[in-house]
């Protein structure tokens, strides 16, 4: 194992992080701050309550998921597509370093990035809405869950991108949509009897109900489907990216 | 000298169909300096890059000291510093932090006398905290350098290191060379500056189309196939050849104003005499006399033209 050359990977897209550490951190918090604004004043003033939570609080889970996948996907696939777009990749390849090492670099860090959001996010809930978290275990667990595996997932698109536009656009055409549509901000069951089936195929809506879950005992799915959704999800992520690395797709000619 | 690198039936065809690479067999020694020649596109990068794990090959083994580049990446690499052709470099980040940088990826722990010493060596320690962004081609040229030394390789590959590089620092790098060289590092580089070539390398290949056509020890293959040549300075330009001195072998030059005679070194011995006396009986005098051996140039071109 080359553990050095992993964390020089994983410490070079650390620094990127904390080089821009006030638009790190602010960013997160303004938006979670809009959230609150609208969403908990403007809605919150009409459904004061979802299954016996205050609209305010039931929110939180949701917006802190929103802003994980989000988060993990944009660190992960532009921590790859850079050393691409600009040709440093040669170095990456041309060290003694295994395709797992490097996933583990690249992958570690944007998850990590994301997961220092993520709690930067519900830190800044408690200035707004009285927050509970009923399983912290569960919640950590979950939360750590789905930032590694959008982290692989944005690690495939980074891979994948041809262009700064592709890079862009499975965010916005994919990811965006599930997360908005998988009850970040209301309960699936609100829907009429056909949305709710449909919504059940969108993978997100178990991330967001186990970690909703984690924090107040409510969900729209059980905690093991949940679980068992997002291990599924990260096996597919996991495979992605062991078969990027076996044919050496999009990385060497 | 045991070879370091052994390539055999090496071929490769990139996804586009083209084939790059035909059929390759190269043996490099410890500790020489290998200059591989070659037009645009024969394919030298592509060699470079398959044997440090930048592109795939499609058949055949390379081994670096033994080690195949397959199952045995890790030390096979461990050995390979690479200069690429391409200023491909991490413009935001300061330079000194860009070779260490290089030097932990290789899986090495931290060590600042041997940074600062190849930064030194590189004129760039006082460049050190800059950003890769604000050096100039030539600077950013020595920073792709310094970063495939951090590492301490075997083996180091420049894939032409001349171009964009003015007198200066191309004088600066020779002489890393040579250092390295001292050191007992083992040398590829690829030029189309022949003269480059000339002065720095033990052994010359030539590769054209895919192909390597030639391998040979610089001196043997320039006295093999050095033609030199024979030129008498004319007072006063002629206009025409006389018929005799035509008959002796020599041609004229220069817009008339010298008569020049070629022939091979190593096949035929110069009679200086005879043709200095038959030049005297025309009744021509001259002011200089010269001889001019063919470069590596005349001769990389002769074969490659073929
Ligand atoms: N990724 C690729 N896909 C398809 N063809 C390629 C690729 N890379 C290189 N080639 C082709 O392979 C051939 C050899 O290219 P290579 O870069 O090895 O040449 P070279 O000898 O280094 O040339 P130069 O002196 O210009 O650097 C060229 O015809 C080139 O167009
Ligand atoms: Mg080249």
């Amino acid at each position: 194992m080359n553990w050095r050359g992993a964390f020089a990977i994983f410490d070079y897209e650390m620094k990127r992080f904390f080089r821009t550490i006030t638009q790190s951190i602010i960013s997160p918090v303004i938006s979670t701050t809009l959230y609150f604004v609208v969403f908990g004043a403007a809605i919150g003033a009409r459904i004061t309550q979802i299954d016996g939570v205050a609209y305010g609080s039931y929110i939180v889970p949701g917006m802190i998921m929103l802003a994980l996948l989000g988060q993990s996907i944009a660190n992960a696939s532009f921590g790859i597509y850079f050393p691409r777009f600009s040709g440093t990749i040669y170095e990456y390849l041309s060290a003694p370093i295994s395709a797992f090492e490097m996933v583990l670099g690249f992958v570690g860090a944007a998850a990590v990035k994301s997961l220092l959001i993520g709690l930067i996010i519900l830190a800044t809930s408690y200035l707004f809405v009285p927050v509970t978290i009923m399983h912290p275990f569960w919640m950590i667990t979950f939360l750590v869950l789905t930032a590694i595996t959008f982290s692989m997932f944005g690690f495939i698109i980074g891979l994948w991108a041809d262009g700064f536009e592709k890079l862009q656009i499975i965010p916005i055409l994919i990811v965006t949509p599930l997360t908005f549509l998988g009850g970040s901000f209301y309960s699936i069951k609100v829907l009429p009897p056909f949305w709710q089936s449909v919504s059940y195929l969108n993978p997100v809506v178990y991330l967001i109900s186990g970690f909703r879950w984690s924090f107040y005992e409510v969900a729209d799915v059980s905690r093991d489907v949940a679980l068992g959704m997002t291990a599924v999800f990260m096996v597919l992520c996991l495979s992605g990216v062991w078969w990027i690395f076996q044919t050496g797709y999009r990385l060497k000619s | 000298m045991p070879p370091i690198i052994e390539i055999s039936g090496l071929s490769k065809t990139y996804k586009t169909g083209f084939s790059a690479l035909k059929n390759i067999n190269l043996t490099i020694d410890k500790g020489e300096i290998f200059a591989l020649l070659g037009p645009n596109g024969a394919g030298k990068t592509t060699l470079i890059s398959i044997i440090c794990g930048i592109v795939t090959k499609s058949t055949g083994t390379v081994m670096v000291d033994g080690q195949d580049i397959g199952p045995g990446y890790r030390k096979t690499r461990q050995m390979i510093g690479l200069v690429p052709q391409e200023l491909h470099l991490p413009i935001f980040e300061k330079v000194g932090d860009s070779v260490s940088f290089t030097r932990h990826l290789f899986g090495l722990p931290r060590n600042d006398a041997h940074i600062e010493k190849v930064l030194k060596q590189l004129s760039l320690w006082d460049k050190k905290e800059a950003k890769i962004l604000t050096l100039s081609g030539g600077m950013k040229r020595r920073v792709l350098i310094a970063k495939a030394l951090a590492h301490e390789p075997r083996v180091l590959f420049l894939d032409e290191p001349s171009a964009g590089v003015d007198v200066e620092l191309r004088k600066d790098m020779w002489n890393v060379v040579r250092d390295l060289r001292e050191a007992g590092v083992t040398i590829i580089l690829t030029t189309h500056y022949i003269e480059e070539a000339e002065e720095m390398a033990d052994r010359v290949g030539v590769i054209s189309k895919g192909e390597i056509i030639l391998v040979e020890d610089k001196k043997v293959l320039m006295e093999k196939m050095g033609q030199k040549q024979l030129n008498i300075i004319l007072e006063k330009p002629l206009e025409a050849l006389p018929q005799k001195l035509g008959a002796l072998g020599f041609a004229l030059n220069e817009g008339g104003s010298q008569l020049s005679y070629k022939y091979d070194s190593k096949r035929e011995k110069l009679d200086v005499a005879k043709l200095l006396a038959g030049v005297a009986r025309a009744k021509i005098s001259y002011s200089d006399i010269s001889t001019q051996q063919s470069s590596l140039e005349d001769i990389f071109l002769g074969l490659v033209k073929q």
